[in-house]
């Protein structure tokens, strides 16, 4: 593709980047990446992507925007309190960069409909409050041969993990679901703010890394940090053999919709 | 006394030790909210009480983190 004068000034800051430069723009500008959430991490993510110019960017979240979601979810303003969050979210996107395309999917990532749409993209980012989606995201990933980011938060803390075919996936450390209710959510357990955009922001780097090619990804690797003393650290991991999904004898050969925690449900409902 | 690395930093036990006593020893709230590395590999839950720990080994907790809306 051949840059406009305008493109060439927009994207400059990149084009500068000895590992960057016009061809990693070029790529950047071809990518299709997806966000699953557009809530705390998903729109620091969409914010970065967009402003980077991705190509195309698909959102997918079932959630219209709650007053109290807009202490963190920084793509979403006052006035936008009700309206559909992929909505919100697209209309900021398109704001800042009109050279991306924004595909929007105003529902839930289920066992269903996953692998169909996540097919359309080179990328998968993990944008979601929950575990059910957060081992469905993986379990898709995995079994579609499909990179992606893990980002999870509570409280104070934040940790994140790339996935490429053949390392290490979100099940080879997090074996499986825990029951519902024992592992509180930002709902329940609540959030720093920033802490979203730190962990976010990360991931968007990520995805340009791996749209780019540029650097080593976050792969046989988590990293966490805790905001409070601001220790990050990188811990080494390694493909698990006993992975449900990705060892050597799967028992997960299919999508699966795991049971929400009560108040989770109760809360969408609230928030519908 | 041995000296063993749980989550980066050096603790001295007394070994030997199995998962699950560390992770009362660490005053871990929920174990079950918590996966176990021991030297770089995951540790199956069921494993966890005859699982023993031995001078240098690296042992990480690694948290279930569901937030992310």
């Amino acid at each position: 593709m051949d840059f406009t004068e305008v493109q060439i000034q927009r994207y400059s800051r990149h084009i500068l980047l000895q590992d960057v430069g016009v061809e990693g723009q070029e790529k950047i500008n071809n990518g299709k990446v997806l966000i699953v959430g557009a809530g705390g991490l998903g729109a620091p993510i969409a914010l970065y992507l967009a402003a980077a110019g991705v190509g195309t960017i698909g959102i997918i979240d079932g959630d219209v925007v709650d007053l109290s979601n807009l202490q963190r979810q920084v793509i979403h303003f006052t006035p936008d309190v009700n309206k559909p969050k992929v909505i919100s979210s697209k209309e900021k996107i398109n704001m800042i960069n009109s050279d991306v395309k924004v595909i929007t999917y105003y529902k839930l990532l289920t066992a269903e409909n996953a692998l169909e749409i996540i097919q359309n993209y080179d990328f998968v980012v993990d944008g979601t409050d929950n575990f059910p989606v957060k081992f469905l995201i993986n379990d898709a990933c995995v079994i579609a041969k499909k990179p992606f980011s893990h980002g999870g938060i509570l409280r104070f803390d934040g940790q994140t993990l790339t996935y490429v075919p053949g390392s290490a996936c979100y099940r080879c450390l997090f074996h499986s679901p825990p029951p519902p209710n024992v592992v509180p959510t930002c709902s329940q357990a609540g959030v720093l703010g920033a802490i979203a955009g730190m962990l976010g922001t990360i991931q968007a780097a990520e995805v340009l890394k791996y749209l780019t090619g540029v650097g080593d990804l976050l792969t046989n690797r988590i990293l966490t940090f805790n905001a409070k003393t601001m220790e990050f650290r990188t811990i080494k991991t390694k493909h698990n053999d006993y992975c449900p999904v990705c060892g050597s004898h799967p028992t997960v050969t299919g999508l699966i919709d795991y049971e929400q925690a009560v108040c989770e449900i109760e809360s969408l409902r609230k928030n519908k | 006394m041995s000296k063993i690395s749980v989550n980066g930093k050096i603790q001295d036990v007394n070994t030997p030790i199995s998962i699950i006593d560390l992770i009362t020893q660490n005053n871990v709230a929920q174990p079950s909210m918590v996966s176990i590395q021991l030297n770089g590999q995951f540790v199956n839950r069921d494993d966890y009480e005859n699982t023993q720990i031995s001078e240098g080994d690296e042992v990480d907790f690694l948290y279930f983190m569901g937030g992310g809306q």
